[in-house]
């Protein structure tokens, strides 16, 4: 394939070259269609435009900083800027896409929303926008996962949301997502599912990243003013479904020069049978709605994932990056929990920023880059660490 | 060799009983007697489940049943093995049921082959979107004389559902509500009515079979009502225990049959 030619978005029938679609029961078919077939309308209209980004500057406080990171940058020898997503009102870069759906939500005159969690994250954004609406809000986790992290359950509770356990399968982000997905089945008229990451069926994972995009806009508009070129060498980030990924590879992936790395979750060693490392250890197949990469039996039984970090802690990839992979745009690459840790470890000690540690594994490749010393890096800084004080505690014995 | 689906649907064409069970639940190896016993107690035809692990579209009954089959061993892989000596004991319809994944990785093609070679009539696959079928996969279904069944539901357009009735055959499969299977039915009769009213008036070239939430002779006879027969899936696997015995199954069909 002539490598000019390849086209790195979505097309026509919901495909990224030969990942997406929309493999989905006819019970979600109504749902799904009445998105594909509105979001582009909605989102190009101006109005939303500009209430999209009023809110994501008075509420969520953005424009993030792309911060310099001095000390991190002399330690290894070259020039390192940190996309400070983790300074978004609720902590992570999830609340620019919750955000864009709740308003395209109301658009589509829904009064109802659902969403999946794992860490919480998502689930925190999708309650905060909903109390900012006034729209009831529903969140399926893990039961595990509800367990593991209770100071977000307690947030989504406080902000007015229902936290429903998913008790089936492995009791986490993946069967939180299928719970969500029964709901909607169930509730197809009043509802709009607010999908977290850049995964599901057509148009989701299209529209999340088109409002995830911002990141990567404002880094172009941000290095331009610093360096003079709004182009780095390296653009970096973690992948668990790859959402903040793609927002900070989005406005890149026709910039050729511009190398994209994507850090997936090694959890304990690709070969340690406890990993999400997906591009290394999945094949084709389809979950939650769209053809991409998931990790799963021979006989196409999902199986269940693992990192220290429950952000990343999910068997497959947005299509997109699946795509962005078979095509080599994007390099893939995976980091274990431990080098996630000392990655934390060192941008906190060094530039006094304690990062999530799904962020930290994008962080941990810099130890195995070579650098010549007149590179320009960017790496997404996805969230803050506070949720992930009590891994540390333990893991650091803090 | 004919399509006993089809043949069936030419010889009869109402009160029909369709049971959905899940293979390899309760035991590994109690997918041919569960059959068996459902035949003999007067069951149309069979659909028979190929487990996956994230079963978006069923409700807790066959969720417990799909995790417990897969925990068995169950696999496509070890139900066609199973089902090798199928046709010398079974003579009704037989359909395979289930998610598109476990397909995909044991080749569509090859799938296919292997249901016509061990007597299946049908396949119903309810994510592979329509025109996936189309396009890629329409002419492996034909090949080896396999009916393919869609789903459609009350939220489904007429332009849908016609588009639907073209592709298939053998029979369309209409819920009776936007639902997970196993759900009770939240719809109000009138609301029913209408859409199997607006089904009736589209003048389908397929048969019609409604499912989800039917569980007992009453519900069983009011979609026979409105279509050519009804489905009972989870109702069914609920009353499966850990040890299955023919006579309770003969029970419950007669339940709703006699």
């Amino acid at each position: 394939m002539n490598k000019t030619a390849i086209n790195y978005y979505v097309d026509e029938r919901g495909y990224f070259g030969d990942f997406g679609g929309a493999y989905i029961p006819e019970m979600l078919y109504p749902n799904v269609e009445e998105l594909r077939q509105n979001y582009l309308s909605i989102i190009n209209d101006p109005a939303f435009q500009q209430e999209f980004r009023e809110l994501l500057k008075d509420y969520v406080g953005r424009e993030t900083p792309l911060f310099h990171a001095k000390r991190l940058s002399a330690h290894y020898g070259t020039t390192i800027y940190l996309k400070r997503e983790d300074l978004n009102h609720t902590g992570a870069h999830k609340v620019n896409n919750t955000i864009g759906q709740i308003l395209l939500a109301e658009k589509l005159g829904k009064k109802r929303i659902i969403a999946e969690t794992g860490a919480g994250q998502h689930g925190v954004a999708t309650a905060t926008v909903c109390a900012l609406r006034g729209l009831e809000c529903v969140v399926y986790m893990g039961e595990i996962d509800i367990k593991r992290q209770a100071p977000n359950v307690a947030r989504m509770k406080m902000l007015g949301a229902k936290v429903v356990p998913a008790t089936s399968g492995s009791k986490t982000l993946k069967d939180a997502t299928n719970e969500a997905m029964r709901d909607w089945i169930n509730n197809p008229v009043d509802t709009h599912y607010i999908i977290g990451s850049v995964v599901g069926p057509h148009p989701y994972p299209d529209m999340v990243a088109r409002f995830q995009s911002v990141i990567s806009a404002e880094i172009k508009k941000q290095l331009k003013e610093k360096t003079g070129s709004e182009l780095p060498d390296y653009v970096m980030a973690c992948v668990g479904g790859g959402s903040n990924a793609m927002g900070t590879f989005y406005h890149f992936l026709e910039d050729e020069s511009v190398q994209l790395i994507a850090a997936e979750a090694a959890g304990l060693g690709v070969d340690s049978g406890k990993s999400a490392a997906t591009t290394i250890l999945g094949q084709e197949g389809v979950l939650h709605g769209s053809r991409s990469i998931l990790m799963q039996t021979e006989d196409g039984q999902v199986v269940e994932p693992h990192s220290i970090s429950a952000g990343l802690d999910y068997p497959g990839i947005g299509p997109q990056h699946a795509h962005l992979f078979k095509t080599g745009r994007g390099k893939y690459v995976a980091v274990t929990d431990d080098e996630a840790m000392q990655a934390a470890h060192l941008l906190t000690r060094l530039e006094g920023i304690i990062p999530a540690i799904e962020s930290s594994h994008a962080l941990a490749y810099l130890e195995k880059m070579t650098f010549r010393g007149d590179e320009k890096l960017v790496v997404c800084l996805s969230g803050r660490g506070d949720k992930d004080l009590q891994t540390y505690m333990d893991y650091f014995n803090l | 060799m004919n399509n006993r689906l089809i043949e069936l649907f030419k010889n009869k064409n109402k009160d029909l009983l369709s049971v959905y069970f899940t293979a390899g639940y309760p035991q590994l190896t109690d997918t041919l007697v569960i059959a068996k016993a459902l035949e003999e107690a007067g069951a149309d035809f069979l659909e028979i489940g190929f487990p996956y692990s994230d079963p978006v579209a069923d409700g807790p009954t066959i969720q417990h049943s799909s995790h417990v089959a897969l925990e068995n061993g169950m696999s496509l892989k070890v139900l066609f093995k199973q089902l090798e000596n199928l046709r010398r004991q079974i003579s009704v319809p037989i359909i395979l049921m289930g998610y598109v994944n476990p397909v995909l990785q044991y080749g569509v093609e090859k799938f296919c082959a292997d249901a016509a070679r061990v007597g299946v009539d049908g396949v119903i696959v309810p994510d592979l979107p329509m025109y996936e079928y189309e396009e890629l996969y329409r002419e492996h279904f034909e090949n080896n004389n396999l009916s393919n069944i869609f789903l459609i539901t009350p939220q489904s357009s007429d332009e849908r559902i016609r588009k639907i009735d073209e592709l298939s055959s053998g029979f369309i499969y209409a819920l009776s509500s936007s639902s997970t299977t196993g759900n009770k039915l939240a719809v109000e009769a009138s609301q029913t009515e209408k859409y199997f009213e607006r089904l009736k008036s589209l003048k389908l070239n397929n048969p019609l079979m409604i499912g989800f939430g039917i569980n007992d002779k009453n519900s069983f006879q009011k979609a026979c009502s409105s279509a050519n027969g009804a489905i009972i899936g989870s109702a069914f696997v609920k009353t499966l225990s850990s040890k299955v015995e023919g006579a309770k199954i003969k029970q419950f069909v007669a339940s709703i049959i006699e």
